[in-house]
């Protein structure tokens, strides 16, 4: 038996968006398993790593498309729906980066010149921890819904997106010290690999972009 | 009148029908609130809705149980044949009754009230005469149906506006919850209190002077605040819940509230849509008995126990699966957000069965979900479902109007 009263409430995108961020981080998380493999030349568990990788970044993917289609316009909300569909959009592409650089580096079996190896993996974390204070800060959306978008919940999130902000900066003082050092190094190396190398830092690097934007997308809302 | 048994015996019957469907629908919407937001349990939301139904009925209902029965029909053009008016009651009330039935079927959330005016204004207008419909009246009734929801969601709004600004947006919600909500308990009282000793008891022949009317509503309101505080201060916080959810024990002590405005809700329901049901089976009640139709005679209380008890059975028997349907959909109505809708609707209702104006319980909660969405407290409301309730409600009208003229034509023919 359907109801008119009951379906009066469109599905909220609240839960489903604080799920989808939660599956793009443990998608981003994934990266350092695998290059601590491929540096351990493991390439059998880099390729099992790499299935999971995008097995997460499938159902993200999914989760995109069902939050996509049950926001329809007719939909009245607190804040407006572009904007909740633009956090969306940014939020799935950390898994996007994420299934990029693995699949590169799957792809030519890829190896990094020994000497960056331990810079690069800090990296990596580095930018996992930006895509893990993303979600942090999205798990607030409920809180913030709740409270109107004003007060104290809009301090709380707006002190989570500062720390945010510094992570990211960080990332990129750390991905101009590792180009650095590639440079120093680059003519030792194959001029493909180099240039390869050179993208994978770049795309590693767009995780913590992303999660950046994310927060961007987050201070739009509370100016609403 | 010879007929007068069979009469009253066939009206007492398509009553109860009328009053099962109320309960079926009406009553179910309005307590699904609170079910829905796990203020109440379903068997808890029975138990209250039957209580305070009834109270509702008996202390504030008289007003618009006298307009329905004699307010829209002019009964001065009935003069020597008063048995069209028993056929039309009889008509009006199976016709309400059945639309109900299709309604909640259907799961549409229309309004008793409109049907039964509908239905009446229906059989008067085609099967006596034009004029023997008081326009005026009707007037008044139907624009108070749009000037009600609009109400009760402008109260709604300034409501969650309030809590958000005291409470939710505040560093120590609990504190600040524990502090106010005692506050919300006294206004959601005072306010149904005191229209009821002021407009309602008249009716059950009390009449209290208006400073002791003031008086008596404080006190109440105080004692129910006080009780309120007393529960609110035994919650305690759930530090594990707490983490998922910052604001889950703010929203159990806006839970105890709910218990309060539920009650509210069940009382302003019954002070206004009773009257549905039991009105025309006054009407032909005093027709059957004394020949006339001007006679002025209180309601008897059997009479009030067939509209009660019917709810009631409507409730536990259809409702319980409306209130669990609606209940289930409506979770993002959380206590905070609920009671203001609540008191909103509840207030508004009150306010207009003081008056005497028969409003719909269903539309009015409506108009106060729309409010509380308008502050900004809820998610996301679908503007599509919002539109088609609004046309289940203008079908609603000509719905009961047509059945009822069809069953006047036929009780015409069939009854002595």
């Amino acid at each position: 038996m359907s109801n008119l009263l009951a379906n009066i409430f469109g599905a909220s995108p609240v839960q489903p968006l604080e799920k989808h961020i939660g599956l793009a981080y443990s998608c981003a998380k994934q990266l350092i398993g695998f290059f601590t493999a491929v540096f351990n030349g493991e390439w059998e568990k880099a390729s099992e790593i790499r299935d999971e990788i995008e097995r997460l970044e499938n159902e993200a993917d999914d989760l995109k498309k069902e939050i996509r289609m049950r926001l329809p316009k007719s939909l009245f909300m607190p804040v407006p729906r572009e904007d909740l569909l633009e956090l969306l959009l940014v939020q799935d592409k950390i898994a996007n980066r994420t299934r990029d650089v693995s699949g590169i580096v799957l792809g030519r079996k890829m190896q990094l010149p020994k000497s960056i190896r331990p810079q690069f993996l800090e990296f990596v974390e580095r930018n996992v921890d930006a895509a893990k204070q993303a979600r942090k800060s999205v798990r607030e959306l409920d809180e913030l819904f709740t409270a109107g978008f004003r007060g104290a919940e809009v301090d709380l999130v707006a002190s989570l997106l500062e720390e945010l902000d510094s992570i990211e900066t960080d990332t990129d003082a750390k991905q101009a010290a590792l180009r650095a050092a590639l440079y120093e190094i680059e003519s030792t190396l194959n001029p493909i690999d180099a240039m390869f190398i050179y993208q994978i830092i770049e795309t590693t690097g767009e995780i913590a972009d992303m999660a950046e934007r994310v927060g961007r997308r987050l201070e739009l809302l509370l100016s609403h | 009148m010879e007929a007068g048994i069979v009469y009253i015996t066939l009206a007492a019957l398509f009553g109860i029908f009328m009053a099962w469907g109320i309960g079926a629908n009406d009553v179910a919407n309005a307590m699904a609130t609170s079910v829905g937001s796990k203020a109440l349990t379903i068997r808890q939301a029975i138990v209250v809705a039957a209580v305070f139904e009834f109270l509702g009925a008996v202390l504030a209902g008289g007003a618009v149980t006298s307009t329905i029965r004699r307010g829209i029909v002019d009964s001065d053009l009935l003069g020597d044949s008063p048995e069209l008016l028993v056929y039309g009651m009889l008509a009006a009330l199976l016709a309400a009754g059945t639309w109900l039935l299709v309604a909640s079927r259907k799961g549409w959330p229309v309004s008793t009230t409109h049907s039964i005016v509908g239905a009446i204004v229906g059989f008067a207008a085609v099967g006596i005469g034009i004029d023997a419909v008081q326009w005026g009246k009707v007037g008044t009734i139907v624009m108070s149906w749009v000037i009600s929801p609009a109400m009760s969601g402008f109260i709604a709004f300034l409501i969650y506006m309030t809590v958000q600004r005291l409470i939710l947006s505040h560093d120590d919600p609990l504190g600040r919850a524990k502090r106010y909500v005692p506050v919300y308990m006294f206004f959601a009282a005072f306010t149904i209190t005191l229209v009821t000793i002021m407009k309602g008891l008249k009716h059950v022949g009390l009449d209290i002077g208006l400073a002791d009317s003031y008086l008596l509503a404080i006190v109440i309101a105080v004692v129910i605040a006080l009780i309120g505080a007393f529960v609110i201060r035994r919650i305690k916080p759930d530090p594990k819940a707490e983490k998922h959810q910052h604001f889950y024990t703010v929203e159990r002590v806006f839970g105890i509230l709910m218990i309060v405005t539920a009650c509210g809700m069940a009382f302003a329901h019954g002070s206004n849509d009773v009257a549905n049901a039991i009105g025309p089976l006054a009407a032909v009640i005093t027709v059957a008995q004394t020949g006339a139709i001007s006679a002025k005679s209180a309601v008897p209380l059997w009479v009030l126990i067939i509209g009660g008890g019917g709810i009631v059975i409507g409730l536990a028997t259809f409702g319980r699966h409306v209130i669990a349907t609606v209940g289930e959909g409506i979770t993002q109505l959380t206590p905070s957000r609920g009671f203001a809708a609540e008191l909103a609707a509840a207030t508004t209702i009150v306010i207009a069965s003081g008056t005497g104006i028969p409003v719909s319980t269903t539309h009015t909660l409506v108009g106060a979900v729309l409010g509380v969405g308008l502050a900004r407290g809820i998610e996301a409301i679908d503007l599509r479902v919002v539109g088609k309730i609004m046309v289940s409600w203008v079908v609603t009208i000509p719905a009961g109007a047509f059945l009822a003229i069809l069953f006047f034509f036929i009780f015409k023919t069939v009854l002595p």
